[in-house]
């Protein structure tokens, strides 16, 4: 049975969020249907194919699977958040000179889960990327995608070179 | 460009041009489309007596608006499901409208302004269009030009077209002043005006940046899934989990009074609920006892019965010489007689956005129902007609709109959850979304049918004398319910299951190639190139097969039955290019072995070489390359981007996927647990080699995906030693890698 509706906050995208909904609604409804945030996608409901990948304070999560109310207090970043006023992201830089994107609806929870990897380890080798990335496309960009990444990486590397 | 094809003529007549007011700013500039020739000249040679009729439809198409601003908006017919349509027809029109790229526009023509009557499948969509949208864009360049003379008055004569800017004796107007300017009755259209030649187009034949890709790195773009209309509602459908189940009934009460629930809908052939909520419908639906009628329960035992060579109807499909005498089995003829059998599994689509409608029946007080469809739909001509039907009312009543599409492959060739979501709306007269959840995608998809190949080769002095090829599948253009119309549709570049099934080595003095056809109890269709991958699995194994028993190196017994016409020198441009792409001779580096296959679809030969390796029991490819020769290339990047992912998907599904039937179902539904390619097992290295013999874009999407299961199981036979005779292919345990 649904829990009763509960108010959250959270912050979306740096903008503070309150909903009143059940505690165990999935984020990713939350995002999508209440905030209007349809950059992230379902494709199972299951945490089995990362489409739904946010960040919850940084972390990569797939926010199907993630009920609302863990999120309380918390700050999410959707890929609608991911670009700043200075331009794209690293990663979706990257992504537009690789040209990856076939249909795009896997695409957001890819570049999402590949902006987190790039925060933990800012050089992926091939190896850590075949063990996190494990979204799925069926269009299968992935021979792009990885070229993608390890640009991303040295977008991302020339960059704080830049700042520092 | 050679004569011939410079006389072609798509159809467009004169009077078929039509201009209008837009509403909003700019003009419409609309055109019947009747493109009969084009569609036969796929037909050609493919099929013997089935003929399609294209249907002219009534009233104007919209093709383009100009807006003020001087931006052109292309209306295509044809939908985005990945294949980077949109970018190559902006190239086209581009070009012959003179215009720059970045002021092309294109969007989904929704079925009240235009209606392609074929659906967006079979790897046509730019070859198809190549002809009558360079005609069309040069046509209204033209009309353009005459218009600006008039009004610049300056002779028509004296202008140069440029960026979208015409101009001369020092004076100069946009495409949008013009337009902005000029009346409906003040526009004059020429005759067809002559194209120009391929060297001085700007766009077309370069790797031009998808016009989607920004929108789709920002997550912006609207799939069906995230399309909405004010005051949605949303709903859910019950949907059988058994084969075979035919609905008879539900209890709907515990749903009834479930939070959020607004109405419970029970039709004589489905039962769904509408609440406010996403969540909640989904609840109300697990609370719904549907009471289904199932006949059998199906077992995977009962269908790899019914999936025999030999099983079902028969229907000769090529033949030349006397391959049956040459191959039975009475030792009448010379040499060895060589037969083997093999197998493909069932396939899901697993596109990842699945199938679903927004829709709103809206009822108004002394006027007609209008009804709006947002979908992602191949189909959207018959999805209009399925809820005109459904509701009662006249095609004109139903608006289909096309979003973008999360993956098509085929599997929304068929979209009548477009009906549900029309009924539960009216039901309660608010627009809603009705989406299936993972678990019923997968279990009521449309599938690849599984196959059955019996081939059998006299080898005659180290030469292939005669060679026979039994594909027995599930049914995939026949079992669908509007034959007529997916006939048309599709046909124009496959013939579903036969698809690849034909023995490309015409060399070979004797061949004839038979298909089976079977009636399977749950719905087969379309999966992007279909028969392709597994028959040429079989084709492509056997003949490798062939030339290891005859001695030969696999490429040159390639080469050596290759017939020495049109198409035979387009399949040695493709083999000879892999091969030396690959160094084919110089062979695989230390524990590993190079595979070759090759294939032509819908006219595009392909050839491939891999490099595998077998680690803790599992293939591993390592690197492919694939010689392509889909003739003028449009977009040199997006034909790479699609062999790339061909390739990928088609080695997901020769090592992976694979449906079972247990205890009634399909199974399994889930991702993960039906495994597919994930990064990890992507290739790290794909070289592609484009050829173009010719000067007409030709296929694509799909030819790609045909050699690379054979290739693989080739490259593994000559690592391991094990000839593997059935997808997914599995190593059998032994002390490889
Ligand atoms: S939708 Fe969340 S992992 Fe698939
Ligand atoms: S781009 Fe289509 S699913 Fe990944």
């Amino acid at each position: 049975m649904e829990e009763l509706p509960v108010q959250i906050s959270f912050t979306v995208n740096g903008v503070a969020q309150r909903v009143e909904v059940a505690g165990d609604t999935p984020l990713l409804w939350v995002l999508r249907d209440l905030l209007d945030l349809k950059g992230t996608k379902y494709g199972c409901g299951k945490a089995a194919c990362g489409a739904c990948t946010i960040h919850v304070d940084g972390e990569a999560v797939r926010s199907c699977s993630f009920a609302v109310k863990f999120a309380e207090g918390k700050e999410v970043t959707t890929i609608e958040g991911l670009s700043t006023e200075g331009g794209l992201h690293p990663v979706q830089q990257a992504w537009v000179e690789e040209v990856v994107p076939q249909c795009g609806y896997c695409q957001p929870g890819f570049i999402m889960a590949t902006a987190a990897l790039l925060e933990k380890i800012p050089s992926p080798t091939d190896q850590d990327i075949d063990d996190n990335i494990v979204n799925v496309c069926r269009c299968a960009t992935y021979y792009r995608m990885r070229k993608a990444i390890h640009r991303a990486a040295e977008i991302r590397g020339q960059g704080s070179e830049e700042r520092s | 460009m050679s004569e011939a094809k410079k006389a072609k003529k798509s159809g467009f007549g004169r009077r078929k041009f039509l201009v209008g007011a837009a509403t909003g700013v700019g003009v419409i500039l609309g055109a019947g489309y009747l493109s009969r020739d084009l569609g036969r000249r796929y037909m050609a040679g493919m099929i013997h007596n089935l003929e399609p009729s294209y249907n002219n439809e009534a009233g104007p198409n919209l093709w383009f608006e100009i807006t003020a601003e001087n931006r052109v908006i292309l209306h295509s017919p044809k939908v985005e499901m990945g294949q980077g349509v949109f970018t190559g027809l902006a190239q086209i029109a581009a070009d012959e409208l003179e215009v720059p790229i970045e002021n092309m526009e294109v969007v989904h023509a929704a079925t009240d302004r235009h209606v392609d009557p074929r659906s967006t499948g079979g790897s046509d969509s730019i070859a198809g269009l190549w002809n009558p949208l360079r005609e069309l864009s040069a046509t209204l360049r033209e009309m353009l030009k005459s218009r600006a003379a008039e009004l610049l008055d300056v002779e028509r004569s004296a202008l140069t077209v440029d960026a979208g800017v015409i101009s001369g004796a020092g004076k100069s107007m946009t495409y949008g002043e013009v337009v902005a300017q000029t009346q409906e009755s003040e526009w004059v259209v020429p005759d067809p005006p002559p194209l120009k030649d391929v060297s001085e187009y700007r766009y077309v034949g370069r790797p031009i940046a998808r016009v989607d890709l920004q929108d789709k790195v920002l997550g912006s773009p609207i799939f069906g899934f995230d399309a909405a209309l004010p005051d949605m509602l949303y709903g859910a459908v019950v949907r059988p989990d058994k084969i075979g189940a035919t609905f008879l009934g539900a209890d709907t009460s515990a749903a009834e009074g479930m939070p959020g629930v607004v109405k419970v809908v029970e039709e004589p052939d489905f039962v769904g609920v509408v609440a406010e909520s996403q969540i909640q419908a989904e609840a109300a639906k697990k609370a719904i006892r549907a009471r289904w009628q199932v006949d059998r329960n199906w077992q995977q035992a009962d269908i790899e019965a019914m999936l025999k060579v030999g099983e079902g109807t028969a229907f000769e499909i090529q033949k030349a010489g006397d391959a049956e005498d040459l191959l039975s089995a009475d030792g009448s003829a010379d040499g060895d007689l060589i037969t083997a059998e093999y197998s493909s599994p069932i396939g899901a689509h697993a596109q990842m956005e699945p199938n679903g409608t927004v829709a709103y029946v809206e009822t108004k007080q002394g006027a007609d129902d209008q009804v709006t469809i947002l979908i992602s739909t191949q189909v959207a001509k018959i999805t209009r007609r399925e809820v005109a039907e459904r509701l009662g009312l006249d095609e004109r009543q139903v608006n289909v709109k096309t979003t973008f599409l999360g993956g098509g492959f085929g599997r929304r060739l068929h979209t009548p959850n477009a009906m549900q979501a029309a009924v539960l709306s009216k039901a309660v007269g608010r627009p809603v979304k009705c989406f299936f959840d993972r678990k019923e995608e997968f279990q009521n998809d449309t599938f690849r049918p599984p196959t059955h190949h019996v081939l059998k080769a006299r080898l005659n002095g180290g030469r292939i004398e005669a060679l026979e090829h039994h594909v027995s599948s599930g049914d995939v253009a026949f079992g669908s319910p509007f034959i007529p119309e997916l006939m048309e549709t599709v046909l124009g570049a496959d013939l579903g299951a036969w698809r690849g099934g034909m023995i490309q080595y015409r060399g070979i003095p004797h061949h004839r190639a038979v298909s089976w056809r079977v009636k399977l109890p749950f719905a087969t269709s379309w999966w992007r190139s279909l028969g392709l991958l597994a028959n040429t699995f079989a084709i492509e194994s056997f003949i490798d097969e062939l030339a290891e028993k005859a001695g030969a190196d696999p490429v040159q017994f390639r080469l050596d039955h290759l017939a020495d016409d049109e198409a035979g020198r387009r399949m040695r441009g493709v083999i000879e290019a892999a091969r030396d792409r690959a160094r084919w001779a110089e062979g695989a580096g230390e524990g590993r072995a190079l595979g070759f296959a090759a294939s032509t679809d819908a006219g595009t030969p392909a050839a491939q070489v891999v490099e595998v390796s077998v680690e803790r029991g599992e293939i591993k490819v390592h690197r492919v390359v694939c010689a392509m020769d889909p003739g003028l290339a449009v977009n040199p990047d997006q034909i790479r981007a699609q062999c790339e992912g061909a390739i990928i998907m088609g080695q997901s599904a020769s090592l992976y996927e694979e449906m079972t039937v247990e205890d009634g179902a399909l199974t399994p539904t889930i991702y993960g647990a039906y495994r597919m390619a994930l990064m990890r097992d992507a290739p790290k290295e794909i070289d592609v080699v484009i050829l173009e013999s010719t000067d007409e874009p030709g296929a694509v999407g799909e030819p790609p995906l045909g050699p690379i299961g054979a290739a693989i199981a080739n490259g593994v036979f000559k690592l391991t030693g094990q000839r593997l005779r059935s997808l997914p292919l599995r190593i059998a345990s032994t002390n490889q890698g």
